[in-house]
């Protein structure tokens, strides 16, 4: 019996040139990922087929196209479903393309890095501080090429090493206040699915903002006003979004941006 | 393709990896004022650190659990290969770490009254592993990553695949010793398509390991082992090859892991007629479901686990199914709460992936490849040894990449995060003393230019050449790999291995990397990995024939018992490629 098919139709591009369509047919099986479909293409078809993967999990967030001109993951997005209709493959709108279904996220990075995501302590210093001091970045003496001493002092008592911070408490509440936001995988899909995104693409976008959203909710971090300079006083931060929803929607981790956006819209407006 | 350009780059540290190992070693060499370059292949939070779920074990004093028991546990678990010196630093410094993470930002699961929660895991004789739910490393790596972005001395290069350490001599022909001092790497842009050269006068490797070789396996594409074939193609030792640990419970076909942690929490397994059929290979007495006791069954060492498998399939209890035979965790017992609360990523791989719902219906689940306990050897400085055992100047390992003597010949769950985190941490820090102290002026930027562009030679002239498609050359490494070097090993299979890797190393000389792109050229990078993979593959392989004892994850059905003195298994190769494998002491560096 002849495997079944699916009709599989990229969008490709080469770096500066214009777009153009490829269509394969493409055996599949009814637990195949639309991941395993490109493989398949590449393996049998075209080598130079472009696209990212690595976990084949929903973990890594690499795999992120446009399929049937809804963002998804290639690696938890299944193919059977798409038997009666095809499937049409696309870079994540709104993106660069470097290459075929390959998109740059470097711009999303920096915005990231403009939300100041990280924790700011009471000390706080704010941006291009250097990392938070451990007691475990010096390692036992220096100069000599020979292991450090063994640390029989804290091995027989079973203690911890004196003067060693002890970590903050956090309660299980306080936890669950912001942990819904630690989910993101950066895969981008709701970038792709935003709408003003697409007008405007200096926007900041859902994910850099719930990840923000993440850290100004976090009980151990106070630098909310640190980052409110940007957030809530600039151009392309939180107010260009229009509350489309598109984003929470889009988001295959179950991460809710447009809360995020939200919120900060309404706390600011009091 | 490209005109012949190659771009310099400079700094004081050059840290090739962007997992857990390499961001933190970033991080602490920043600290110390270093300029890093942070080279990654992929964006470093797509690094397989993400696909951690379990946790990471560190002792909290509070808990009455104390460094001994988890230094005890350790050695035990390395059946000799492990060096108390370096288990014992990592040990000690594994809690400062956790503490340093949760400073970081790291979201861990609490108790009740706010600490860092912390749960049992198999071969620890204690609750010692801190996680956040299951999904630690996806947790750890963003806020390692996030926290990396504050750093202005940190400058990452994503997307640039490292081909070669940069020697200032090619590695002296036949000697096991290895090459002049390390100057740098070489390796490629994606993106813009061009070759780069950094120039630094430390360089860390953080590669992770090579668990990808095989066909069923926990680990993600890019897991290929590139840093450690660097070191070997720079006339460097690799440890221990053979020694790779088999996780009980990945999902048929894709090998994606069902975490640990299930059981941990309560799950059980169960052969094709439903019996907990544990207990009948020696991991007894049964415990009752949703009671797990450290130790016993379903949470008795990984190795344990996975040979009682291969015991259970031989006498006919598991059940057959397109991907292979299958026993079952059943998970049931636990609850839909528990499972939303506590294994949620679990909860998500079952059902999209095994089509099933773990509250209501059992996870088919079989043996993986899973973790790489051997590596590029170091102290636990991070600082890389030759085959004599003297310090490489200027090269540092850390990470998954490295064997520093902790895991020995069998990794404990959860240890491997901590390892990463310490050793990445001394790495950093000493790689950047060490360009600090450094002497002797770089050589010339003519001669380095030079050398660079020999080493990338050979690289780049792979594209556009060959015959063979080379997916299936990977499919067959892989199937070689999983039938001869699995759970159990004996001499006529790995003989047989032996061969068909050395007809599949020929095949692969005249590999077809069709596209010829200078930009995102994948074919060709996937081709550069399956050289790496091969190359670890037949590594493996002869150091598995050689070891003519059972230890530890190498169990030979021909050779049963341990030797009496414990030996660590040297691989080298010679510039012709021929692996070479000789035994050495277990000594304490
Ligand atoms: C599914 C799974 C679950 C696990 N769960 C646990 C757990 O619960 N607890 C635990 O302790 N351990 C666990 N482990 C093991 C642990 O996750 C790894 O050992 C650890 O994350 C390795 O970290 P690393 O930084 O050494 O390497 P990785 O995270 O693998 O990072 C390697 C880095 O090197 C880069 N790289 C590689 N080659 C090149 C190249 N040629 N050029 C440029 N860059 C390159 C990659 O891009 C990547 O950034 C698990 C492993 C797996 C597979
Ligand atoms: S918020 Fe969701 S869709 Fe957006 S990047 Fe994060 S995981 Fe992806
Ligand atoms: S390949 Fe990692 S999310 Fe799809």
């Amino acid at each position: 019996m002849p495997e079944p098919t699916i009709e599989v139709t990229v969008t490709r591009q080469e770096p500066g040139g214009p777009p153009r369509e490829e269509t394969f047919e493409v055996p599949y099986g009814e637990r195949s990922s639309v991941l395993d479909l490109l493989d398949a293409i590449k393996e049998r078809e075209d080598p130079s087929l472009t696209y990212r993967w690595s976990c084949r999990s929903g973990v890594c967030g690499s795999c992120g196209v446009s399929v049937n001109g809804s963002p998804r993951l290639a690696c938890e997005t299944g193919a059977a479903g798409y038997r009666a209709s095809g499937i049409r493959l696309a870079p994540l709108a709104g993106v660069a393309v470097e290459r075929d279904l390959v998109t740059s996220p470097a711009d999303f990075v920096s915005k990231l890095r403009s939300v100041l995501p990280w924790l700011i302590d009471d000390a706080g210093a704010g941006a291009g501080a250097g990392e938070v001091a451990a007691g475990s970045s010096a390692p036992a003496p220096l100069g000599s090429m020979e292991p450090g001493p063994p640390a029989s002092d804290s091995l027989a008592s079973g203690t911890l090493a004196s003067g060693q911070a002890a970590p903050t408490t956090q309660s299980p509440a306080e936890l669950s206040a912001f942990a819904d936001f630690t989910a993101c995988v950066n895969c981008l899909l709701c970038y792709a699915a935003c709408p003003v995104v697409k007008e405007m693409p200096e926007f900041v976008g859902p994910a850099a903002i719930a990840i923000a959203r993440r850290w100004d909710l976090d009980s151990r971090d106070h630098g909310a006003q640190q980052r409110a300079p940007f957030l809530l006083e600039t151009e392309f931060a939180i107010w260009p979004c229009i509350q489309d929803g598109s984003c929470t929607i889009a988001c295959p981790k179950g991460v809710d941006p447009a809360r995020a956006l939200r919120d900060y819209q309404r706390e600011a407006m009091g | 393709m490209a005109d012949n350009s190659l771009r310099i780059e400079r700094a004081d540290v050059v840290i090739v990896g962007g997992g857990a190992a390499g961001l933190r070693a970033a991080l602490a060499a920043a600290a110390a004022g270093a300029r890093v370059a942070l080279v990654s292949k992929v964006y470093p939070m797509r690094s397989h650190t993400v696909a951690a779920e379990g946790g990471a074990a560190g002792v909290q004093p509070a808990t009455g659990d104390t460094f001994e028991q988890h230094l005890a546990d350790t050695l035990r678990s390395g059946a000799g290969l492990s060096h108390p010196v370096a288990v014992e630093e990592v040990v000690r410094r594994a809690p400062e770490e956790l503490i340093h993470l949760e400073r970081l930002g790291m979201p861990w699961s609490r108790t009740p009254d706010g600490l860092p929660a912390v749960r049992p895991f198999g071969g620890m004789s204690h609750p010692r592993t801190w996680y956040a739910a299951d999904k630690t490393g996806h947790h750890l790596l963003h806020t390692l990553f996030q926290a990396t972005l504050r750093s202005p001395l940190i400058r990452r290069y994503d997307e640039h695949v490292v081909l070669e350490l940069l020697t200032t001599e090619p590695s002296p022909a036949g000697t096991r010793a290895a090459a002049g001092a390390v100057e740098g790497v070489v390796g490629y842009d994606q993106a813009r398509g061009e070759a780069v050269l950094w120039q630094a006068s430390t360089v860390i490797l953080a590669t992770g390991g090579y668990a990808r070789a095989w066909g069923t396996s926990t680990n993600a594409g890019i897991v290929t082992g590139d840093g450690l074939t660097m070191a070997l193609r720079a006339g460097l030792p690799l440890r221990d090859l053979e020694m790779v640990q088999v996780h009980p419970t990945g999902l048929p076909g894709s090998g994606i892991l069902i975490t640990e942690a299930a059981r941990g929490e309560g799950g059980v397994l169960l052969d094709a007629a439903g019996e907990r059929y544990l207990a009948d290979y020696g991991l007894g007495p049964v415990t009752e479901p949703g009671s797990p006791e450290a130790g016993r069954m379903e949470l008795g060492r990984r190795d344990a686990l996975s040979q009682a498998f291969w015991q259970a399939d031989r006498d006919g209890r598991t059940a057959a199914t397109a991907d292979g035979s299958v026993v079952y965790l059943d998970l049931r017992h636990l609850g839909d709460e528990v499972l939303r609360e506590r294994l949620p990523l679990v909860r998500e791989l079952a059902r999209r992936f095994a089509g099933v719902d773990p509250a209501r219906e059992l996870i088919p689940v079989r043996p993986a490849a899973h973790y790489t306990m051997g590596g590029i050897v170091a102290d636990v400085r991070g600082q890389v040894r030759d085959a004599d055992g003297a310090v490489v100047a200027g090269l540092f390992a850390a990470g998954e990449c490295a064997s520093i003597g902790l895991h020995g010949a069998n990794r404990l769950g959860s240890n491997s995060l901590v390892e990463a985190l310490v050793l990445g941490a001394a790495a950093g820090t000493g790689a950047a003393q060490a360009t600090a102290r450094r002497a002797t002026p770089p050589p010339s930027p003519a001669l380095l230019e030079a050398r660079a562009r020999e080493l990338l030679a050979p690289w780049l002239a792979l594209r556009g050449r060959g015959t063979e498609p080379p997916a299936a050359i990977r499919r067959e490494v892989g199937q070689v790999l999983d039938r001869h070097l699995l759970i159990f090993r004996e001499a006529a299979g790995l003989q047989q291995a032996a061969t068909a890797l050395a007809g599949l190393a020929v095949r692969l000389a005249d590999a077809r990397v069709a596209d010829t792109s200078a930009v995102w050229n994948t074919d060709w990078a996937e081709a550069v990995e399956l050289h790496s993979l091969l190359t670890l593959a037949r590594g493996a392989v002869q150091a598995a024939l050689a070891r003519e004892e059972s230890r530890g994850a190498h169990q030979r059905l021909d050779f049963p018992e341990a030797a009496a003195v414990p030996r660590h298994s040297l691989t080298t190769a010679a510039p012709d490629g021929t692996l070479t494998t000789c035994f050495a002491e277990v000594t304490d560096a």
